[in-house]
């Protein structure tokens, strides 16, 4: 109803969550409607009905606990509700199915970066399958970035040093407008990027690495067709075969395994994902968090039964190696 | 009322108490130290203006217009840094507080007049550092120096830094004062009941300056230490942690931002019962409400990070005790409408800049609530919904207050009346294209266009163009104002000791006010907004 009267005032419903977000968002308007009718249509009448004239006594009024109950009480209820309405469409936003289709994202002063299972990179273009979860797992080279797809109504901070991640399942296929929405320096705002969302038969072609054809622009009132997208630049070996040359190249292999035998350090097989017990008591599970944060500040989670021996890698190892490297410790199952 | 208040007759006042330039440098007296807080907030306030000005300007269009983007980028932080730091903050606490606190109080000083004076020479001490950025490399971090960009860029941050340190302590210190002021200073029968709502309002503002500014100024100076000695705090390349460092910014400056509404409010609850010729409705709820204000302030800064990365659970919790705020302000906004009712309200311009508050406060509030609701944020967060939504707030709420105090004290201040016409006029100009300049930008939010963009892509433009016309008039309506306040203070009219015909004691001495504020020290023996029923008139200002 709302969506009319403010007809383009949000952009397209580009996933299931974005009309979920349209939904809180059409209440919202209205009740604030309400509340400012009330607020400002009481005082404009009161300028009216209670201007000064001569002789026209006032009324001695000093409070009313009634009201004032009132006017506590039935905000702080409207308040929950929308706490909870909201709370409920977030938590969806943050939970990304175990199946999700995985791309690495790294920003850096000023462009985006995808990484692809397959080893692909592109550059301020990201391919993503329609109908099916995507989930970004993003870092930062440099400052903070934010990763922001307005149709999809989420955005996430990019951090240098520890991985954020967004995920979402398009139900639009077409190209979906990126922002960078954390000041970043210089050319913050043209800090640009697409989305760009296959259907079936697009989605084999480029795994295929083959011309995908036109893909419609989706702007924020509609969609729109434009030139045929170029194939994209091919890469060499898949991610995780780029991870094991990362893994053999910085020497991991010197001491921890990757077939389960115990060296001077715990094996990596079936490493991602599990519960770790360190040295200190606590209880971890290894997700990409744990290992980067561990490959740079070993000794700050030494595993239970080791010796804190691993030499620190910060800043030797490159965000698209890093990427890489955790592709493959999570591929050995 | 039966305040036994005595009028100083001509002659003796605080302007012409003593002469000469040193008589003002070196001044105790609260009120010339007001005066000199309100001059130089005023000023930065012009120059923080001229910066917004450039801003829109370079936002009508897409593309290149005036500036290239690392200008732009360093006008958006000075903007920013000016208005918060050296306007906003100081202008109703440091220039109207000082003026009215100590003679609303029916004290002839505050507490501490040395320490009063040291705290306007810190916050100039402060405030030349932050200015003298500008000369140099400049700083183009925004006003909020996220790290690691705040780290790493080459612009002259450390200045800028050193000047929000140095100022930030002017700030606690006044807090100190004048919490100790209204313990202590009380005109005998003034009550804690019959205290004026306004120094309610800067009694738990000055709470929240005492204890969060040193927060701001230990973060401050870590980051210092981190650009200057390479210590890895917040820079993950050293080892830190960027999002600790917004942890620690949030938690200062969150509760400032009710360092700027709270007295701000208290503006309003003086007003209104003034010029609607009634008793303020609910004065315990207005006063309390103040200090459930200030207890939230503390607790919830997490909501300025609901997508910075930290855990879902902060933000669960940050989402929830946020709602929380919109109550105790909406028990104040309910109440300020609730005081109109059956009243017999005077058109003056103070209370046009009430109602101008109200109507773009509700605004500012309304959307607070879209922005604490944790899905909503997410989309609108980092975007210009949330530009317009802090606009309404401190512009629509404390600068339309300052206006709507500056109105109403100005008689007492200084003697003299301002045309009315020229002040309704001027009025008009400001809320017309304040409204003209902001609402566009929350359909520009809510479309997706992020903040602190130098360029925009085309679908933009229409809107943007609205807001950059707008803000020419909000422009002129204060440059008209800069003109007739100039006239009246050279030729207004004499204005009398009480032409609102109002009952807290400021109003009960002379305009100007003689030196000791009275002649004899006032007696309070009822509360300050007894305003009966055939009470209704005032000479007001015609």
């Amino acid at each position: 109803m709302f969506n009319q009267a403010l007809a383009g005032s949000v952009p397209i419903q580009g996933t299931a969550v974005a009309a979920r977000w349209d939904g809180l968002w059409d209440f919202l308007i209205g009740l604030s409607a309400f509340f400012f009718v009330l607020v400002v249509g009481a005082m404009i009448y009161f300028i009216i009905a209670y201007r000064h004239r001569p002789e026209k006594k006032t009324t001695y009024l000093t409070g009313s606990h009634l009201l004032e109950a009132v006017w506590i009480a039935v905000p702080t209820l409207l308040l929950m509700i929308i706490f909870g309405w909201g709370y409920s469409i977030y938590h969806s936003m943050t939970q990304a199915p175990a199946d999700a289709y995985e791309v690495r994202v790294i920003g850096k002063q000023w462009l985006w970066t995808f990484q692809y299972d397959s080893g692909r990179t592109t550059v301020n273009e990201v391919f993503v399958p329609l109908n099916r979860p995507v989930k970004f797992v993003m870092t930062s080279e440099d400052v903070l970035h934010g990763f922001y797809i307005p149709n999809f109504r989420i955005k996430q901070d990019v951090v240098p040093g520890m991985y954020s991640s967004i995920w979402f399942q398009a139900t639009v296929p077409g190209k979906h407008q990126v922002f960078c929405t954390e000041y970043c320096g210089t050319s913050h705002s043209g800090m640009l990027a697409k989305v760009i969302v296959l259907d079936d038969a697009q989605w084999k072609a480029w795994n295929l690495n083959r011309p995908i054809g036109n893909v419609p622009e989706v702007k924020y009132s509609g969609v729109e067709e434009v030139s045929a997208q170029s194939p994209v630049a091919s890469a060499q070996g898949s991610l995780v075969e780029q991870g094991k040359a990362v893994y053999e190249k910085k020497g991991c292999t010197a001491c921890h395994s990757v077939d389960g035998t115990t060296k001077v350090g715990p094996t990596h097989k079936g490493l991602f994902g599990s519960k770790v017990e360190l040295a200190d008591g606590r209880t971890v599970v290894a997700d990409e968090n744990y290992i980067r944060n561990h490959i740079e500040n070993p000794q700050s989670s030494t595993v239970k039964g080791f010796n804190a021996v691993m030499p620190t890698f910060k800043g030797l190892i490159s965000e698209t190696e890093m990427n890489a490297l955790i592709a493959y410790i999570k591929s050995l199952k | 009322m039966a305040h036994q208040a005595t009028v100083a007759d001509g002659g003796d006042n605080y302007l012409n108490h003593s002469k000469g330039l040193m008589s003002w440098l070196t001044t105790l007296d609260h009120k010339r130290i007001g005066l000199m807080y309100l001059a130089s907030v005023l000023l930065f306030f012009l120059v923080g203006g001229i910066f917004a000005l450039l801003i829109r300007l370079e936002l009508y269009k897409s593309g290149t217009q005036i500036i290239d983007a690392n200008t732009y980028n360093r006008f958006f932080t000075y903007h920013g840094a000016i208005m918060v730091f050296l306007v906003i903050i100081p202008s109703i606490p440091a220039a109207l507080g000082n003026f009215i606190l100590p003679i609303i109080l029916g004290a002839k000083d505050v507490a501490f007049p040395r320490l009063n004076l040291a705290s306007y020479y810190i916050f100039m001490v402060g405030a030349i550092f932050a200015v003298a950025a500008l000369f140099l490399r400049g700083a183009d971090t925004g006003w909020t120096f996220y790290t690691p960009y705040s780290i790493r860029t080459n612009t002259t941050v450390i200045l800028v830094l050193t000047g929000a340190f140095i100022a930030g302590f002017s700030s606690i210190l006044t807090g100190l004062n004048f919490i100790v002021t209204i313990h202590k200073l009380r005109a005998p029968g003034l009550s804690w009941s019959r205290l004026p709502l306004f120094c309610w309002a800067l009694y738990a503002t000055s709470i929240i300056q005492v204890l969060a500014t040193p927060v701001l100024a230990i973060t401050l100076l870590l980051l210092m230490m981190e650009r200057i000695v390479g210590i890895g705090i917040f820079d993950p390349k050293l080892g830190g942690d960027p999002i600790l460092f917004q942890h620690f910014f949030w938690f200062y400056s969150h509760p400032a931002v009710y360092i700027m509404i709270l007295p701000a409010m208290g503006v309003i609850s003086e007003i209104i019962p003034v010029f609607s010729r009634k008793p303020m409705f609910g004065y315990k709820a207005i006063a309390y409400s103040s200090f459930g204000i200030a207890l939230i302030a503390f607790i919830v800064w997490g909501h300025h990070m609901f997508v910075s990365g930290q855990a879902e659970l902060a933000n669960f919790v940050f989402s929830l005790l946020t709602m929380f705020v919109a109550v105790p302000t909406g028990v104040k906004v309910f109440s300020w409408i609730g005081t109109m009712y059956k009243g017999s309200m005077h058109y003056y311009a103070p209370m046009l800049y009430v109602f101008g508050f109200l109507e773009l406060f509700t605004i500012g509030g309304l959307t607070g609530v879209f922005l604490a609701t944790l899905a909503i944020d997410v989309h609108l967060t980092q975007t210009y919904f949330v530009v317009a939504h802090f606009h309404y707030v401190m512009v629509g709420g404390t600068l339309m207050s300052l206006m709507a105090g500056l109105h109403y004290w100005f008689p007492k201040m200084f003697g003299k009346m301002y045309s009315e016409r020229s002040a309704q006029i001027s009025f008009w100009l400001i809320l017309i294209g304040f409204n003209v300049t902001f609402l566009p930008q929350f359909v520009l939010g809510a479309q997706g266009m992020p903040r602190r963009y130098w360029d925009y892509l085309p679908e933009f433009t229409t809107l943007n163009r609205i807001s950059t016309v707008g803000s020419w008039f909000i422009g002129l309506g204060f440059l008209y104002a800069a003109v007739y306040f100039y006239q009246a203070l050279r030729s207004g009219k004499k204005a009398s000791a009480n032409p609102w015909n109002a009952l807290t004691l400021e109003w009960q001495t002379s305009s100007p006010p003689p030196h000791d504020n009275f002649i004899e020290t006032p007696v309070v023996t009822s509360w300050p907004y007894e305003y009966l029923p055939e009470n209704i008139y005032m000479q007001g200002n015609s």
